[in-house]
């Protein structure tokens, strides 16, 4: 046995795997059972629905392309965290994280995939939205008030929430107990607040929810208002995916 | 080549692998043994990188795995095949691990067929495959990328004794083409059909290792006499140990010649004497893991 011919066994020098594939295989993890497909298939059809119903009930003079945009934001806000956070906790509760991690060991890089996958399906979801949106206004003959910084502040909404999700799934690698805690800890906030003065003042700065209802304020944005958007991303996405991750490098994976 | 340098793990106070040392070498199938929870998994987690090390190495080619690019087309790894997403298709597992490593997807059908799973079988879902479809399915994953080293855990577990001997040639002509294997098992029976090298573990420790030939020789002489308790006493006499096996007879580290002599001289009526080998690896298997638990349990009363 020569040390030479061993070693020539193992190709230091091949190329490893390349992000665009991790975010390609991450994508597809999230249609390619029925739960998620129906996850999925949920987004669009719920997003449709209450277009149409919003259709039905609309007076003529809301029929405003904004509107038919701005009621697909609360069923949307819902579900797309949820697929964020299964992106991660699939990994743990089906225990395919072994699988994962072994083919790519470098778990930072699947973290990064995960997060694009998040945000592609995020801008997915929000297209959708918007075509729907186009069609319900034109079917209706409702008034056309397309504004590019509308869209980008609603996307941007979105792409929190998903982010958010997964930075929970990450945090908590536990499908329910994410999800609940995901919807819980808002109204435990507002509960807070309401109840405790102290609480109400700096509810600006730490409160997600809050903050981020301001990218819709009229007629724009204070600047005050983006720090407090910043601030509460800051605490709600941002350090629990840090958390998350830093975790995720250290652990053993069963 | 895996190269495994005296590596420790330990949760809190519990050691589950206690400076254990071995080399599986290419052209061989090497079998890990050892009862459940000896550490065969952990230390196969901490080779492919998924578990740290509390001490020592483990490294595959001279490198750690963690280090290897796209290490699924060099180290092929079946760590449970039970850790599948149970709502995809067994196509749509290797489709997604044949993506991850930028193969083409025709690879996907030929390990299917390679592992003998079916076009209809692969398009089901996993939580409808009995056990030995899953390890199946668990093979091809680990050979999609047509890696030069194996690492499975036992992968035997849940074949029938026909697909004992299916994975026999398929390891056999693989280690045969210079592949290297390590596959763990807690069935001596499996190994013993399977492997080449034997490294036997409990209670985190390796306690043997060597070729199956050279475990099976050495295993003493067996002597059984019209009446043992004389035999006994004879032989402790002429200074030659006996453990007592399990139909009366005795197991002795002397020679046959040795033992003959000491019962002639006494008179002592023999009806079976001869070199230790019948029971084979099974005696020395629950022999060592015995061994491994009463010591261990001396040494609890010890502390105690």
């Amino acid at each position: 046995m020569s040390v030479v011919t061993e070693t020539a066994t193992i190709d230091m020098e091949q190329p490893g795997v390349p992000m665009s594939r991790l975010v390609r295989v991450e994508l597809r993890k999230t249609y390619d059972t029925l739960a998620g497909r129906w996850l999925l298939g949920a987004i669009v059809a719920i997003t449709a629905l209450v277009m149409v119903i919003f259709l039905i009930n609309a007076d003529a003079d809301e029929r405003l392309w904004s509107n038919f945009v701005g009621v697909t934001a609360t069923p949307q806000g819902i579900l797309l965290p949820v697929l964020g956070i299964l992106l991660v906790t699939s990994e743990w509760s089906q225990r395919t994280g072994l699988v994962t991690f072994t083919l790519e060991p470098r778990r930072s890089r699947v973290v990064v995939a995960k997060v694009g996958a998040a945000l592609l399906l995020g801008v997915f979801a929000v297209t959708v939205a918007l075509v729907v949106a186009a069609i319900g206004t034109v079917a209706s003959g409702g008034e056309w008030d397309f504004a590019w910084s509308g869209i980008g502040k609603f996307v941007l909404l979105q792409l929190i929430s998903v982010l958010q999700g997964l930075a929970f799934g990450l945090l908590i690698l536990n499908s329910a107990a994410a999800i609940v805690a995901y919807f819980i800890l808002p109204t435990l906030f507002n509960i807070l607040s309401s109840l405790w003065t102290k609480m109400s003042d700096i509810q600006p700065w730490v409160d997600l929810g809050f903050s981020s209802q301001k990218l819709f304020a009229q007629p724009s944005m204070s600047s005050d208002e983006w720090w407090q958007l910043l601030s509460g991303f800051a605490i709600w996405v941002a350090a629990p995916l840090a958390i998350g991750v830093w975790r995720l490098l250290r652990a053993e994976l069963k | 080549m895996i190269t495994v340098e005296g590596l420790s793990k330990s949760y809190g106070g519990y050691l589950a692998v206690d400076d254990v040392s071995f080399v599986c070498r290419p052209g061989a199938v090497t079998g890990f043994l050892g009862p459940n929870g000896a550490g065969k998994s952990t230390t196969m987690r901490i080779i492919a990188g998924l578990t740290p090390a509390t001490k020592g190495e483990a490294t595959v080619g001279g490198q750690h795995y963690r280090d290897i690019p796209n290490p699924a087309t060099q180290v092929g790894v079946l760590l449970d095949a039970s850790a599948q997403h149970a709502g995809r298709t067994g196509r749509e597992v290797l489709t997604l691990a044949a993506m991850t490593m930028g193969l083409p997807t025709k690879r996907v059908d030929e390990m299917l067929e390679r592992v003998s799973l079916s076009p209809s079988e692969a398009k089901r879902r996993i939580r409808n495959y009995s056990l030995g479809m899953r390890q199946r399915l668990g093979i091809a994953h680990a050979l999609l990328g047509d890696p030069q080293i194996l690492i499975l855990d036992e992968p035997a577990n849940g074949l029938d004794p026909a697909g004992i001997h299916w994975m026999r040639r398929l390891l056999r002509d693989y280690a045969d083409r210079g592949g290297t294997v390590l596959l763990s098992s807690h069935l001596l029976h499996e190994v013993e059909v399977i492997a080449d090298e034997l490294l036997v573990i409990g209670q985190g420790r390796i306690v043997a290792r060597g070729s199956k030939a050279e475990l099976l020789a050495g295993t003493g002489t067996y002597v059984r006499a019209l009446e043992p308790e004389q035999l006994t006493k004879v032989l402790d006499g002429a200074g030659i140990e006996t453990t007592p096996a399990h139909d009366g007879g005795l197991h002795t580290d002397a020679s046959a010649v040795d033992v003959g002599r000491a019962a002639a001289s006494a008179g002592v009526v023999l009806v079976e004497l001869r070199t230790a080998d019948g029971a084979g690896l099974e005696d020395m298997f629950l022999q060592l893991t015995a061994q491994t638990q009463r010591d261990d349990v001396a040494l609890e009363g010890a502390s105690a």
